[in-house]
């Protein structure tokens, strides 16, 4: 009995595998893709942004059967979500929450590869297509914000695109091409919930199937920043790799499993995020009359966003703004250090690296707070900090005093 | 069949010549093609239209109050002066990133100290120059939530730009120029048309 099925299986298996590549696929990739033995907590990461994503497309495809895209009904469609759909406030407060989770998780993913070094040489497109994920992850995340058209959304909306505005001899058409009216309008609502339901997460989709290509091209970093593909067996495997199923898919799920519990802790008990994942603001309905007293965008572009309110010109402040984001791109560049994890780097990699995390971190709780003179003097210190790492890490990392890094992986 | 005494020395320069051809030609014809795509995001003919001139009894507004109505979706405020107010406006000069209005927009007839038609009444966009947000008023000297030394003026919450009550802006904050002032006329001494010219009716 048990063998006639296995060669039912098999038979089926070996049909299927003669019209696509399943096995060589499954093997390339899952079963006999060879990781890194050593990796830590930091590894989560990158399999729990793929949670996320899989969650948001999820709870977003749900959540565009009854949202209305119209300025007129946007509002109180989703107060319907809310009140008279089944189970419609649990899917949108999952919706929700990911957005912040997303960032979260991709902001600890991109510390990782700070940390040790994963940018570096041969990973560089790894580093670069990672880098357009976070691009397009935070057009598609402001975009979303702006959909439920409470005042957040529209003045957020605003804010963000006047920023446009603000280039020269061109920014005024820009602006307005990018709105498709001369006020942020039904019209901007209704092409940002194109962008975000269809366009952007297409992009994003292509980007992490490209991120993921590029990283099993040229395989895993991990916390000794050693290459595993130099040491390999008898069998032509990597000594210090293991397949990353069973292994890494049975970590990744505890992980998973781990994670799922914050983030049902936060859907059900705090889905707001205690007004860092829903601003109050945004539970009133959008009046183009009047802008709430204190305006902030939400938690993950704060850091960008009080870079912008320390330079006090318009176009330069743009510049700054964007620069923070773009200068991040040049990293595997601006590092001329040959050692990559942070275990064997120099006490300077070490020092610029934590002002600049720090930096970071100040910035955020910076642009959650109102503009007073002494926070923008407060946020002038800590922008120029912020550029300061990449100002000064191509001079030090190139004499760097490193320690000895081990042959293989500890 | 073929060897290579039958094959013409030129095949390839050919092949290369028709490829770049092709290629040129399908270059065009996609960017003729994409025109639509790219125009189809410009504001359309009814968002054009929407626009026309709106009034305002200003005769109830009281001296110190503001009054806000909505002009092609954006606020415009109109702000009774007291003559104190007025008279605080011509200290402030050294202060002002613009104060003679020769950057900021307004129409010809309103590029004055106080820029306005008649100095009591100010009819001001209020939508910050920085980045758009609608400024907070704060008429009163010294107000308690302002900076000190604050003259009265407009607030604005995003990003800390602050303008006079001639919505002119001041030195050291993040909005390039003074408030817009819309194109208006007096169309009788209580109602104003404003996102109208004095010229196409009634009078300055």
């Amino acid at each position: 009995m048990a063998s006639t099925q296995q060669t039912k299986q098999n038979s089926l298996l070996a049909w299927l595998d003669a019209r696509y590549p399943l096995v060589s696929t499954w093997n390339e990739h899952v079963a006999q893709y060879y990781a890194p033995k050593n990796f830590n907590f930091w590894y989560f990461f990158g399999s729990l942004a793929l949670l996320v994503l899989v969650n948001q497309f999820v709870t977003g495809i749900w959540l565009t059967m009854s949202y209305k895209p119209s300025a007129a009904e946007a509002f109180s469609s989703v107060e319907y979500i809310m009140r008279d759909v089944e189970w419609g406030w649990l899917i949108r407060y999952m919706h929700s929450t990911g957005a912040s989770a997303f960032f979260i998780v991709i902001y600890l993913h991109m510390t990782r590869a700070l940390l040790y070094g994963s940018y570096k040489e041969p990973r560089e497109l790894v580093w670069l297509l990672g880098m357009l994920i976070f691009v397009v992850l935070m057009a598609e995340a402001f975009m979303g914000y702006m959909l439920p058209w409470g005042q957040m959304s529209y003045w957020g909306a605003q804010v963000i695109i006047s920023l446009f505005g603000a280039i020269p001899v061109v920014g005024p058409d820009l602006a307005t091409w990018i709105r498709g009216d001369f006020i942020i309008s039904d019209a901007t609502l209704n092409r940002f919930f194109a962008l975000h339901v269809i366009a952007l997460p297409l992009v994003l989709l292509i980007l992490v199937f490209m991120h993921i290509v590029a990283l099993h091209k040229v395989g895993s970093n991990n916390p000794d920043g050693v290459e595993i593909k130099k040491l390999k067996d008898a069998q032509g495997l990597p000594k210090d790799g293991i397949p990353f199923h069973p292994y890494y898919t049975v970590k990744d799920s505890f992980g998973a499993a781990v994670f799922m519990l914050f983030f049902a802790f936060v859907v059900f008990y705090m889905p707001t995020g205690g007004g860092f994942f829903i601003e109050p603001p945004n539970f009133e309905p959008a009046n183009p009359l009047k802008t709430p007293d204190h305006i902030a965008p939400v938690w993950y572009f704060t850091p960008f966003y009080a870079v912008l309110r320390a330079i006090p010109d318009k176009f330069l402040g743009v510049l700054a703004m964007g620069a923070a984001i773009a200068v991040l791109f040049a990293m595997p560049w601006l590092d001329r250090c040959k050692v990559r994890s942070i275990r064997y780097r120099g006490l300077s990699y070490k020092v610029l690296l934590t002002i600049f995390l720090i930096s970071f971190v100040v910035l955020g709780w910076l642009g959650t707070q109102p503009a007073s003179p002494e926070l923008t003097k407060l946020a002038r210190i800590f922008t120029a900090t912020y550029f300061l790492f990449f100002i000064i890490l191509p001079f030090t990392s190139a004499t760097e005093k490193t320690k000895p890094v081990p042959e293989r992986v500890t | 069949m073929s060897s290579n005494q039958d094959q013409p020395k030129t095949s390839m320069t050919r092949r290369k010549v028709l490829t770049a051809a092709t290629g040129v030609i399908g270059a065009t014809g996609a960017t003729f093609a994409a025109v639509p795509f790219v125009s189809s995001w410009q504001p359309s003919e009814k968002a054009r239209a929407a626009g026309a001139p709106v009034e305002l009894n200003i005769s109830k507004i009281q001296p110190g109050q503001m009054v806000t109505v909505s002009w092609r979706g954006k606020p415009v405020w109109v702000v009774r002066r007291t003559p104190e107010m007025i008279e605080r406006l011509g200290d402030l000069d050294d202060r002002l990133r613009d104060p003679n209005s020769l950057v900021s927009e307004q129409p010809e007839y309103c590029q004055n100290p106080t820029r306005s038609i008649k100095q009591e009444f100010l009819v001001v966009v209020g939508v910050c120059t920085h980045l758009g947000c609608a400024p907070l008023y704060r008429p009163a000297v010294d107000s308690p939530d302002m900076a000190e030394n604050w003259q009265g003026g407009f607030f604005c919450p995003c990003h800390g730009s602050s303008f006079d009550l001639a919505g002119r802006v001041y030195q050291g904050v993040p909005a390039p120029t003074n408030l817009e002032i819309p194109p208006y006329h007096y169309k009788s001494a209580q109602v104003i048309r404003i996102g109208e010219d004095p010229e196409e009716g009634g009078v300055a």
